[in-house]
Protein backbone atom coordinates (compact mmCIF):
# COMPACT_ATOMS: atom_id res chain seq x y z
CA UNK A 1 0.00 0.00 0.00
CA UNK A 2 1.23 3.40 -0.92
CA UNK A 3 0.36 5.78 1.85
CA UNK A 4 2.50 8.90 0.24
CA UNK A 5 -0.13 8.90 -2.07
CA UNK A 6 -2.52 8.48 -0.02
CA UNK A 7 -1.87 11.22 1.69
CA UNK A 8 -1.44 13.25 -0.64
CA UNK A 9 -5.32 12.77 -0.95
CA UNK A 10 -5.59 15.16 2.04
CA UNK A 11 -4.89 18.66 1.36
CA UNK A 12 -4.19 19.70 5.13
CA UNK A 13 -0.90 17.75 4.71
CA UNK A 14 -0.44 20.29 1.87
CA UNK A 15 0.00 22.90 4.73
CA UNK A 16 2.79 23.73 7.26
CA UNK A 17 2.19 23.96 10.79
CA UNK A 18 5.12 26.65 12.61
CA UNK A 19 7.06 25.90 9.32
CA UNK A 20 6.90 22.54 9.72
CA UNK A 21 5.45 19.55 7.80
CA UNK A 22 2.29 18.50 10.13
CA UNK A 23 2.34 15.15 11.76
CA UNK A 24 -0.96 14.60 12.51
CA UNK A 25 -1.10 11.81 15.39
CA UNK A 26 -5.26 13.34 16.42
CA UNK A 27 -6.74 10.99 14.61
CA UNK A 28 -8.58 9.57 17.32
CA UNK A 29 -9.54 12.62 18.14
CA UNK A 30 -10.89 13.14 14.94
CA UNK A 31 -9.46 12.35 11.37
CA UNK A 32 -8.30 14.71 8.44
CA UNK A 33 -10.90 14.22 5.62
CA UNK A 34 -9.69 13.47 2.05
CA UNK A 35 -10.16 15.77 -0.95
CA UNK A 36 -13.37 13.24 -2.29
CA UNK A 37 -14.87 14.19 1.35
CA UNK A 38 -14.47 18.29 1.06
CA UNK A 39 -15.11 18.82 -2.89
CA UNK A 40 -18.25 16.37 -2.24
CA UNK A 41 -19.77 18.75 0.15
CA UNK A 42 -18.77 21.48 -2.13
CA UNK A 43 -20.27 20.24 -4.99
CA UNK A 44 -23.61 19.05 -3.40
CA UNK A 45 -24.20 22.87 -2.28
CA UNK A 46 -22.94 24.46 -5.30
CA UNK A 47 -25.02 22.33 -8.26
CA UNK A 48 -27.34 19.91 -6.14
CA UNK A 49 -28.69 21.67 -2.94
CA UNK A 50 -32.10 20.69 -1.84
CA UNK A 51 -34.09 19.45 1.46
CA UNK A 52 -34.82 15.84 1.19
CA UNK A 53 -37.95 13.59 1.64
CA UNK A 54 -40.25 16.52 0.94
CA UNK A 55 -40.73 18.51 -2.13
CA UNK A 56 -41.49 16.77 -5.13
CA UNK A 57 -39.39 18.84 -7.73
CA UNK A 58 -36.20 17.78 -9.50
CA UNK A 59 -33.47 18.61 -7.10
CA UNK A 60 -35.15 17.16 -3.57
CA UNK A 61 -35.76 13.86 -5.45
CA UNK A 62 -31.87 13.97 -6.43
CA UNK A 63 -31.22 14.59 -2.86
CA UNK A 64 -33.35 12.29 -1.13
CA UNK A 65 -31.45 9.79 -3.64
CA UNK A 66 -28.45 11.04 -2.50
CA UNK A 67 -29.00 10.47 1.11
CA UNK A 68 -30.15 7.70 1.08
CA UNK A 69 -27.55 6.41 -1.54
CA UNK A 70 -25.28 6.60 2.11
CA UNK A 71 -27.49 4.96 3.96
CA UNK A 72 -27.19 1.88 1.46
CA UNK A 73 -23.64 2.46 1.65
CA UNK A 74 -22.77 2.02 5.16
CA UNK A 75 -25.66 -0.49 5.50
CA UNK A 76 -23.46 -2.68 3.36
CA UNK A 77 -20.10 -1.36 5.36
CA UNK A 78 -21.12 -2.87 8.50
CA UNK A 79 -22.68 -5.64 7.50
CA UNK A 80 -26.46 -4.43 8.64
CA UNK A 81 -29.21 -6.58 7.00
CA UNK A 82 -31.15 -4.08 6.43
CA UNK A 83 -31.08 -0.36 5.32
CA UNK A 84 -33.87 0.50 7.45
CA UNK A 85 -31.07 -0.59 10.89
CA UNK A 86 -29.13 2.61 9.77
CA UNK A 87 -29.74 5.97 11.72
CA UNK A 88 -28.43 8.73 10.92
CA UNK A 89 -27.40 11.01 14.05
CA UNK A 90 -25.70 14.26 14.61
CA UNK A 91 -22.47 12.11 16.07
CA UNK A 92 -22.30 8.83 17.95
CA UNK A 93 -22.78 10.68 21.17
CA UNK A 94 -26.29 11.51 19.99
CA UNK A 95 -26.45 7.73 18.90
CA UNK A 96 -25.36 6.71 22.52
CA UNK A 97 -28.13 9.19 23.88
CA UNK A 98 -31.15 8.11 21.74
CA UNK A 99 -30.88 4.90 22.84
CA UNK A 100 -30.19 5.70 26.68
CA UNK A 101 -32.91 7.47 26.63
CA UNK A 102 -35.97 5.87 24.52
CA UNK A 103 -34.43 2.35 25.50
CA UNK A 104 -34.38 4.03 29.59
CA UNK A 105 -38.02 5.50 29.15
CA UNK A 106 -39.56 2.41 28.14
CA UNK A 107 -37.28 -0.45 30.28
CA UNK A 108 -35.89 0.83 32.51
CA UNK A 109 -37.58 1.05 36.24
CA UNK A 110 -35.98 1.68 39.95
CA UNK A 111 -33.26 0.11 40.51
CA UNK A 112 -32.32 -1.56 37.34
CA UNK A 113 -28.56 -1.44 36.52
CA UNK A 114 -26.78 -0.20 33.45
CA UNK A 115 -23.35 -1.87 32.96
CA UNK A 116 -20.84 -0.13 31.49
CA UNK A 117 -16.60 -0.05 31.55
CA UNK A 118 -14.18 2.26 33.26
CA UNK A 119 -12.94 2.73 29.37
CA UNK A 120 -15.71 4.26 28.34
CA UNK A 121 -15.54 7.76 27.31
CA UNK A 122 -17.87 10.38 28.51
CA UNK A 123 -20.57 10.03 25.88
CA UNK A 124 -21.40 6.36 26.64
CA UNK A 125 -21.28 7.36 30.77
CA UNK A 126 -23.32 10.62 31.16
CA UNK A 127 -25.95 9.54 29.27
CA UNK A 128 -26.74 6.81 31.55
CA UNK A 129 -26.33 9.30 34.32
CA UNK A 130 -29.23 11.19 33.21
CA UNK A 131 -31.01 8.18 34.00
CA UNK A 132 -29.92 8.00 37.54
CA UNK A 133 -31.73 10.99 38.57
CA UNK A 134 -34.70 10.30 36.27
CA UNK A 135 -35.49 6.88 36.52
CA UNK A 136 -33.26 6.09 40.05
CA UNK A 137 -30.76 3.64 38.07
CA UNK A 138 -27.65 2.09 38.83
CA UNK A 139 -24.85 2.32 36.95
CA UNK A 140 -22.35 -0.49 37.49
CA UNK A 141 -18.30 -0.43 36.09
CA UNK A 142 -16.95 -3.33 34.98
CA UNK A 143 -12.78 -2.79 35.94
CA UNK A 144 -9.52 -2.80 34.17
CA UNK A 145 -7.02 -5.53 35.09
CA UNK A 146 -3.64 -4.41 34.92
CA UNK A 147 -2.80 -4.60 31.54
CA UNK A 148 -5.59 -1.91 31.01
CA UNK A 149 -8.32 -4.74 29.38
CA UNK A 150 -12.12 -5.69 29.90
CA UNK A 151 -11.94 -9.43 29.92
CA UNK A 152 -15.31 -11.34 29.54
CA UNK A 153 -14.63 -12.59 32.96
CA UNK A 154 -14.84 -9.12 34.26
CA UNK A 155 -18.24 -8.42 32.45
CA UNK A 156 -19.69 -11.55 33.36
CA UNK A 157 -18.93 -10.76 37.12
CA UNK A 158 -20.65 -7.74 37.14
CA UNK A 159 -23.83 -8.89 35.26
CA UNK A 160 -26.45 -9.10 37.54
CA UNK A 161 -30.29 -9.90 37.49
CA UNK A 162 -30.82 -6.21 37.84
CA UNK A 163 -28.69 -5.81 34.47
CA UNK A 164 -30.64 -4.45 31.82
CA UNK A 165 -28.42 -3.27 28.85
CA UNK A 166 -24.13 -3.42 28.81
CA UNK A 167 -23.08 -0.23 27.14
CA UNK A 168 -19.68 -0.99 26.20
CA UNK A 169 -16.94 0.34 23.84
CA UNK A 170 -15.54 -1.39 20.77
CA UNK A 171 -11.68 0.14 21.44
CA UNK A 172 -10.44 2.34 24.13
CA UNK A 173 -9.58 5.78 22.89
CA UNK A 174 -7.24 5.84 26.03
CA UNK A 175 -5.19 2.17 26.26
CA UNK A 176 -6.26 1.25 22.60
CA UNK A 177 -7.86 -1.64 24.23
CA UNK A 178 -10.28 -3.73 21.85
CA UNK A 179 -12.64 -5.25 23.44
CA UNK A 180 -13.71 -8.82 23.30
CA UNK A 181 -17.43 -7.72 21.75
CA UNK A 182 -18.79 -10.72 19.89
CA UNK A 183 -17.80 -13.21 23.59
CA UNK A 184 -19.53 -9.90 25.61
CA UNK A 185 -22.74 -10.30 23.12
CA UNK A 186 -22.60 -14.15 22.99
CA UNK A 187 -22.54 -13.43 27.00
CA UNK A 188 -25.32 -10.85 27.28
CA UNK A 189 -28.06 -12.31 24.97
CA UNK A 190 -27.66 -15.74 27.07
CA UNK A 191 -29.30 -13.76 29.97
CA UNK A 192 -31.18 -11.66 27.54
CA UNK A 193 -29.52 -8.49 27.79
CA UNK A 194 -29.51 -6.54 25.02
CA UNK A 195 -25.82 -5.09 24.16
CA UNK A 196 -24.78 -1.40 22.72
CA UNK A 197 -21.01 -0.83 21.34
CA UNK A 198 -19.83 2.36 20.97
CA UNK A 199 -18.05 2.35 18.17
CA UNK A 200 -16.67 5.79 17.60
CA UNK A 201 -13.22 3.90 17.90
CA UNK A 202 -13.88 0.70 16.11
CA UNK A 203 -15.62 1.86 12.99
CA UNK A 204 -12.40 3.56 11.34
CA UNK A 205 -9.73 1.40 12.44
CA UNK A 206 -11.31 -2.17 12.34
CA UNK A 207 -13.55 -4.29 10.25
CA UNK A 208 -17.29 -4.32 11.03
CA UNK A 209 -19.62 -6.82 10.48
CA UNK A 210 -23.11 -6.15 12.70
CA UNK A 211 -23.91 -10.03 11.82
CA UNK A 212 -20.81 -11.34 13.15
CA UNK A 213 -20.66 -8.87 15.85
CA UNK A 214 -24.70 -9.75 16.94
CA UNK A 215 -24.47 -6.62 18.88
CA UNK A 216 -28.35 -4.88 19.03
CA UNK A 217 -26.91 -0.96 18.79
CA UNK A 218 -23.90 0.28 17.17
CA UNK A 219 -22.72 4.42 17.54
CA UNK A 220 -20.43 5.59 14.64
CA UNK A 221 -18.67 9.11 14.98
CA UNK A 222 -18.28 10.24 11.19
CA UNK A 223 -15.94 12.40 11.63
CA UNK A 224 -13.57 9.96 13.21
CA UNK A 225 -13.94 7.80 9.58
CA UNK A 226 -12.50 11.05 7.27
CA UNK A 227 -16.22 11.96 6.88
CA UNK A 228 -17.37 15.42 7.72
CA UNK A 229 -18.20 16.81 11.28
CA UNK A 230 -21.59 17.10 12.26
CA UNK A 231 -22.97 13.06 11.07
CA UNK A 232 -22.95 9.84 13.03
CA UNK A 233 -25.02 6.50 12.76
CA UNK A 234 -26.85 4.22 14.97
CA UNK A 235 -26.99 1.68 14.01
CA UNK A 236 -29.62 -0.70 15.88
CA UNK A 237 -31.72 -4.03 15.35
CA UNK A 238 -34.67 -3.48 13.46
CA UNK A 239 -36.88 -4.86 16.10
CA UNK A 240 -35.35 -2.31 18.66
CA UNK A 241 -36.17 0.79 16.52
CA UNK A 242 -39.83 -0.73 16.04
CA UNK A 243 -40.07 -1.06 19.63
CA UNK A 244 -38.25 1.82 21.10
CA UNK A 245 -40.36 5.40 21.25
CA UNK A 246 -39.00 8.45 19.05
CA UNK A 247 -36.26 10.14 19.85
CA UNK A 248 -37.17 13.63 18.77
CA UNK A 249 -40.43 15.34 17.38
CA UNK A 250 -40.48 17.46 14.79
CA UNK A 251 -40.92 17.07 10.70
CA UNK A 252 -40.18 14.33 8.84
CA UNK A 253 -40.67 11.63 11.77
CA UNK A 254 -44.31 11.48 11.53
CA UNK A 255 -47.04 9.92 9.61
CA UNK A 256 -50.31 11.91 10.67
CA UNK A 257 -50.67 14.71 12.93
CA UNK A 258 -54.07 15.56 14.42
CA UNK A 259 -55.13 17.85 17.27
CA UNK A 260 -56.26 14.59 19.26
CA UNK A 261 -53.37 12.45 18.39
CA UNK A 262 -50.25 11.90 16.53
CA UNK A 263 -48.63 8.58 14.59
CA UNK A 264 -45.11 8.19 13.72
CA UNK A 265 -43.37 7.55 10.31
CA UNK A 266 -42.10 4.50 9.17
CA UNK A 267 -38.12 3.38 9.89
CA UNK A 268 -36.19 5.19 9.70
CA UNK A 269 -37.97 8.46 9.27
CA UNK A 270 -39.32 7.48 12.59
CA UNK A 271 -35.51 9.08 14.50
CA UNK A 272 -34.79 11.59 11.97
CA UNK A 273 -36.49 14.75 12.90
CA UNK A 274 -36.03 17.77 11.40
CA UNK A 275 -33.54 18.30 8.43
CA UNK A 276 -30.54 16.62 8.92
CA UNK A 277 -27.02 17.10 8.12
CA UNK A 278 -27.82 16.64 4.71
CA UNK A 279 -24.48 17.65 2.71
CA UNK A 280 -22.76 16.00 5.26
CA UNK A 281 -24.66 12.45 5.38
CA UNK A 282 -24.18 12.78 1.49
CA UNK A 283 -20.47 13.63 1.39
CA UNK A 284 -20.02 10.47 4.29
CA UNK A 285 -20.89 8.26 1.51
CA UNK A 286 -17.62 9.38 -0.13
CA UNK A 287 -16.06 8.51 3.61
CA UNK A 288 -17.36 5.31 3.04
CA UNK A 289 -16.24 4.83 -0.75
CA UNK A 290 -12.77 6.11 0.07
CA UNK A 291 -12.70 3.50 2.98
CA UNK A 292 -13.72 0.89 0.53
CA UNK A 293 -11.35 1.79 -2.16
CA UNK A 294 -8.00 1.15 0.62
CA UNK A 295 -9.56 -1.71 2.08
CA UNK A 296 -10.14 -2.44 5.92
CA UNK A 297 -7.70 -5.07 5.76
CA UNK A 298 -5.38 -2.83 4.66
CA UNK A 299 -5.94 -0.11 6.52
CA UNK A 300 -5.88 -2.87 9.83
CA UNK A 301 -2.24 -4.22 8.75
CA UNK A 302 -0.63 -0.78 8.34
CA UNK A 303 -2.28 0.74 11.70
CA UNK A 304 -0.89 -2.55 13.21
CA UNK A 305 2.88 -1.42 11.63
CA UNK A 306 2.64 1.63 13.11
CA UNK A 307 1.57 1.02 16.42
CA UNK A 308 4.59 -1.73 16.83
CA UNK A 309 7.23 -0.02 14.90
CA UNK A 310 5.79 3.29 17.67
CA UNK A 311 6.12 0.75 21.19
CA UNK A 312 8.90 -0.39 19.16
CA UNK A 313 11.11 2.57 19.67
CA UNK A 314 9.08 4.56 22.91
CA UNK A 315 9.95 1.70 24.75
CA UNK A 316 13.78 2.27 23.96
CA UNK A 317 12.97 5.59 25.88
CA UNK A 318 13.26 4.96 29.52
CA UNK A 319 11.33 8.03 30.61
CA UNK A 320 8.25 7.22 28.68
CA UNK A 321 5.80 5.43 30.54
CA UNK A 322 2.97 3.79 28.30
CA UNK A 323 -0.76 3.42 29.36
CA UNK A 324 -1.85 0.08 29.65
CA UNK A 325 -0.54 -3.43 27.43
CA UNK A 326 -3.50 -4.74 26.23
CA UNK A 327 -2.53 -8.07 24.13
CA UNK A 328 -5.57 -7.00 21.65
CA UNK A 329 -4.39 -3.08 21.02
CA UNK A 330 -5.52 -0.69 18.63
CA UNK A 331 -3.67 2.35 17.22
CA UNK A 332 -3.56 4.54 19.70
CA UNK A 333 -0.51 5.11 22.27
CA UNK A 334 -1.45 7.10 25.47
CA UNK A 335 1.71 7.82 27.26
CA UNK A 336 3.10 9.95 30.14
CA UNK A 337 6.87 11.13 30.10
CA UNK A 338 8.63 11.51 34.22
CA UNK A 339 9.08 15.48 34.96
CA UNK A 340 7.33 16.68 31.97
CA UNK A 341 3.46 17.13 31.70
CA UNK A 342 1.64 15.74 29.37
CA UNK A 343 0.03 19.46 27.99
CA UNK A 344 3.62 20.66 28.01
CA UNK A 345 4.73 17.82 26.10
CA UNK A 346 1.84 19.13 23.57
CA UNK A 347 2.80 22.51 23.11
CA UNK A 348 6.79 21.45 23.05
CA UNK A 349 5.86 19.01 20.02
CA UNK A 350 3.11 21.25 18.58
CA UNK A 351 6.07 23.26 17.71
CA UNK A 352 7.37 20.56 15.85
CA UNK A 353 4.61 20.16 13.70
CA UNK A 354 3.61 16.82 15.98
CA UNK A 355 -0.11 17.28 16.96
CA UNK A 356 -1.35 15.27 19.73
CA UNK A 357 -3.76 15.18 22.22
CA UNK A 358 -3.30 15.97 26.33
CA UNK A 359 -5.73 15.51 29.02
CA UNK A 360 -7.77 12.86 30.05
CA UNK A 361 -9.43 12.50 26.59
CA UNK A 362 -13.12 12.59 28.01
CA UNK A 363 -11.95 9.64 30.26
CA UNK A 364 -11.89 11.09 33.91
CA UNK A 365 -13.34 7.71 35.41
CA UNK A 366 -9.78 6.11 33.93
CA UNK A 367 -7.44 8.57 34.31
CA UNK A 368 -8.97 8.50 38.26
CA UNK A 369 -8.63 4.94 38.42
CA UNK A 370 -4.93 4.92 37.01
CA UNK A 371 -3.82 7.81 39.59
CA UNK A 372 -2.75 10.01 36.57
CA UNK A 373 -4.42 13.73 36.05
CA UNK A 374 -3.66 13.26 32.40
CA UNK A 375 -1.85 11.36 30.08
CA UNK A 376 -0.11 12.67 26.27
CA UNK A 377 -1.96 10.67 23.53
CA UNK A 378 -0.61 10.00 19.57
CA UNK A 379 -3.15 8.07 17.75
CA UNK A 380 -3.14 6.46 14.13
CA UNK A 381 -4.80 7.08 10.86
CA UNK A 382 -4.29 5.50 7.25
CA UNK A 383 -1.64 8.58 6.43
CA UNK A 384 0.31 8.31 9.17
CA UNK A 385 4.32 7.08 8.10
CA UNK A 386 6.76 5.64 10.16
CA UNK A 387 8.56 9.06 9.76
CA UNK A 388 6.04 10.62 11.68
CA UNK A 389 6.73 7.96 14.59
CA UNK A 390 10.47 9.22 14.13
CA UNK A 391 9.36 12.65 14.41
CA UNK A 392 7.04 11.77 17.16
CA UNK A 393 10.10 10.40 18.78
CA UNK A 394 12.95 12.95 18.43
CA UNK A 395 10.43 15.50 19.76
CA UNK A 396 10.24 13.82 22.89
CA UNK A 397 13.89 14.00 23.26
CA UNK A 398 13.63 17.83 22.75
CA UNK A 399 10.74 17.56 25.63
CA UNK A 400 13.70 15.89 28.03
CA UNK A 401 15.96 18.61 27.05
CA UNK A 402 14.06 21.45 27.41
CA UNK A 403 12.98 20.56 30.72
CA UNK A 404 16.83 19.46 31.76
CA UNK A 405 16.05 16.11 32.34
CA UNK B 1 6.00 31.48 18.56
CA UNK B 2 9.20 31.09 20.51
CA UNK B 3 9.25 27.66 23.25
CA UNK B 4 12.91 29.57 25.09
CA UNK B 5 10.43 32.72 26.02
CA UNK B 6 7.50 30.27 27.61
CA UNK B 7 9.48 27.24 29.33
CA UNK B 8 11.87 30.06 30.81
CA UNK B 9 14.53 28.91 33.86
CA UNK B 10 12.17 30.50 36.41
CA UNK B 11 9.45 29.04 35.11
CA UNK B 12 11.24 25.43 35.18
CA UNK B 13 12.49 25.60 38.50
CA UNK B 14 8.81 26.71 40.33
CA UNK B 15 7.34 24.34 38.27
CA UNK B 16 9.68 21.62 38.93
CA UNK B 17 9.97 22.70 42.89
CA UNK B 18 6.82 24.56 43.66
CA UNK B 19 7.19 27.30 46.44
CA UNK B 20 4.50 27.24 49.10
CA UNK B 21 2.78 23.83 48.11
CA UNK B 22 1.05 22.56 50.90
CA UNK B 23 -2.27 23.25 53.24
CA UNK B 24 -1.93 26.53 55.53
CA UNK B 25 -2.49 25.78 59.28
CA UNK B 26 -5.62 27.53 60.24
CA UNK B 27 -6.17 28.98 56.92
CA UNK B 28 -9.44 31.21 56.98
CA UNK B 29 -9.95 31.67 53.36
CA UNK B 30 -10.11 29.01 50.31
CA UNK B 31 -11.75 28.15 47.31
CA UNK B 32 -10.40 24.88 44.57
CA UNK B 33 -10.01 25.89 40.81
CA UNK B 34 -10.60 23.62 38.13
CA UNK B 35 -9.94 23.06 34.52
CA UNK B 36 -11.98 20.75 33.14
CA UNK B 37 -9.96 20.50 29.59
CA UNK B 38 -6.60 20.14 30.92
CA UNK B 39 -7.72 18.52 34.17
CA UNK B 40 -5.91 20.84 36.25
CA UNK B 41 -6.70 21.43 39.61
CA UNK B 42 -5.87 23.78 42.79
CA UNK B 43 -6.85 24.64 45.92
CA UNK B 44 -5.54 27.61 47.44
CA UNK B 45 -5.41 28.50 51.51
CA UNK B 46 -5.16 32.04 52.90
CA UNK B 47 -4.56 33.31 55.93
CA UNK B 48 -5.40 37.02 56.38
CA UNK B 49 -4.54 38.57 60.05
CA UNK B 50 -6.98 40.99 61.70
CA UNK B 51 -5.70 43.69 59.60
CA UNK B 52 -6.32 41.92 56.64
CA UNK B 53 -2.80 40.96 55.95
CA UNK B 54 -1.47 37.74 54.12
CA UNK B 55 0.05 35.94 56.84
CA UNK B 56 0.37 32.76 54.68
CA UNK B 57 -0.77 31.63 51.37
CA UNK B 58 0.12 27.99 50.08
CA UNK B 59 -1.67 25.53 47.53
CA UNK B 60 -2.18 21.68 46.96
CA UNK B 61 -2.46 20.96 43.31
CA UNK B 62 -1.56 19.15 39.88
CA UNK B 63 -0.70 20.41 36.56
CA UNK B 64 1.57 21.15 33.54
CA UNK B 65 4.78 23.49 34.23
CA UNK B 66 3.14 26.60 33.62
CA UNK B 67 0.24 26.56 36.16
CA UNK B 68 2.56 24.68 39.19
CA UNK B 69 5.11 27.45 38.22
CA UNK B 70 2.43 30.69 38.22
CA UNK B 71 0.56 29.31 41.54
CA UNK B 72 4.09 28.79 42.77
CA UNK B 73 5.39 32.37 41.95
CA UNK B 74 2.03 34.27 42.52
CA UNK B 75 1.87 32.57 46.54
CA UNK B 76 5.56 34.06 47.00
CA UNK B 77 4.38 36.99 45.43
CA UNK B 78 1.70 38.30 47.53
CA UNK B 79 2.79 36.93 50.99
CA UNK B 80 2.89 39.51 53.02
CA UNK B 81 0.64 41.77 50.85
CA UNK B 82 -2.50 43.32 52.21
CA UNK B 83 -6.04 41.72 50.80
CA UNK B 84 -6.61 45.13 48.63
CA UNK B 85 -3.08 45.04 47.24
CA UNK B 86 -3.82 41.72 46.04
CA UNK B 87 -6.83 42.40 44.30
CA UNK B 88 -5.18 44.84 42.55
CA UNK B 89 -1.97 42.97 41.97
CA UNK B 90 -4.25 40.01 40.20
CA UNK B 91 -6.27 42.18 38.15
CA UNK B 92 -3.22 43.75 36.68
CA UNK B 93 -1.50 40.30 36.24
CA UNK B 94 -4.50 39.17 34.34
CA UNK B 95 -5.07 42.07 32.06
CA UNK B 96 -1.35 41.82 31.26
CA UNK B 97 -2.09 37.89 30.31
CA UNK B 98 -5.29 38.90 28.47
CA UNK B 99 -4.00 42.37 26.34
CA UNK B 100 -1.78 44.60 28.44
CA UNK B 101 2.18 44.96 27.34
CA UNK B 102 3.26 44.83 31.21
CA UNK B 103 2.22 45.48 35.31
CA UNK B 104 1.13 48.68 35.77
CA UNK B 105 0.71 48.34 39.90
CA UNK B 106 2.71 50.16 42.12
CA UNK B 107 2.63 47.30 44.57
CA UNK B 108 5.55 45.13 43.34
CA UNK B 109 9.19 45.88 42.62
CA UNK B 110 11.06 45.63 39.66
CA UNK B 111 12.52 42.07 40.94
CA UNK B 112 9.27 40.83 41.69
CA UNK B 113 7.86 42.43 38.41
CA UNK B 114 10.47 40.76 36.29
CA UNK B 115 9.68 37.12 38.24
CA UNK B 116 5.95 37.76 37.14
CA UNK B 117 6.55 38.90 33.61
CA UNK B 118 8.54 35.41 33.15
CA UNK B 119 4.95 34.10 32.84
CA UNK B 120 4.13 36.79 29.66
CA UNK B 121 5.68 34.04 27.01
CA UNK B 122 2.05 32.39 27.48
CA UNK B 123 0.48 34.79 25.57
CA UNK B 124 1.78 33.78 22.29
CA UNK B 125 0.35 30.28 22.98
CA UNK B 126 -3.74 31.11 23.77
CA UNK B 127 -5.13 27.56 24.41
CA UNK B 128 -2.25 27.56 27.21
CA UNK B 129 -3.25 30.92 29.08
CA UNK B 130 -5.42 29.17 31.03
CA UNK B 131 -3.00 27.14 32.92
CA UNK B 132 -1.44 30.34 33.67
CA UNK B 133 -4.47 32.19 35.01
CA UNK B 134 -6.30 29.39 36.98
CA UNK B 135 -4.51 29.71 40.25
CA UNK B 136 -5.52 33.57 40.34
CA UNK B 137 -8.87 33.29 39.60
CA UNK B 138 -9.00 30.66 42.08
CA UNK B 139 -7.50 33.21 44.36
CA UNK B 140 -9.83 36.04 43.76
CA UNK B 141 -12.56 33.12 44.63
CA UNK B 142 -10.67 32.79 48.17
CA UNK B 143 -10.79 36.39 49.11
CA UNK B 144 -14.28 37.00 48.00
CA UNK B 145 -15.44 33.68 49.73
CA UNK B 146 -16.50 32.01 46.32
CA UNK B 147 -18.13 28.68 47.22
CA UNK B 148 -18.32 27.35 43.75
CA UNK B 149 -15.64 25.80 42.22
CA UNK B 150 -13.60 28.27 40.01
CA UNK B 151 -13.86 26.81 36.54
CA UNK B 152 -11.69 28.09 33.68
CA UNK B 153 -14.61 27.49 31.45
CA UNK B 154 -17.24 29.47 33.01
Amino acid sequence: MDIESIKKEFPIFDNKVHNNDLVYLDSANSSQKPRVVIDRIYDFYSKEFSNVGRSVHYLAVAATNLYENTRVSVQKYINAKDKDEIVFTKGATEAINLVANTFGQKYLEDGDEVLITELEHHSNYVPWHFLRKSKNIKIEFAEINDDGEITLEEIKKKITKKTKIISVTHLSNVTGSILPIKEIVDLAHSKNIPVLVDGCQGAPHLKLDMQELGCDFYAISGHKMYGPTGIGVLYAKKKWLEDLPPYQGGGGMISEVKKTGISYGELPNKYEAGTMATAQVIAFNESIKFLEKIGIENIVKHEKELLDYSLELLSKNNSVKIVGNPKNKGGVISFTIEGVHPHDIATILDEDGVAIRAGHHCCQILHEKLNLPATARASFGIYNTKQDIEQLCSSIEKCKKIFNL
Amino acid sequence: MNLKELYQEIILDHGKNPRNLRKTDNYNKDAKGHNPLCGDNVHIYLKLNENKKVEDISFEGSGCAISMASASIMTDLVKGKEEKEVKEIVLDFLDMIKEKEGLENKILNDDEKTKLMCLSGVKQYPMRVKCATLSWHTLTSAINDFQNITNTEN
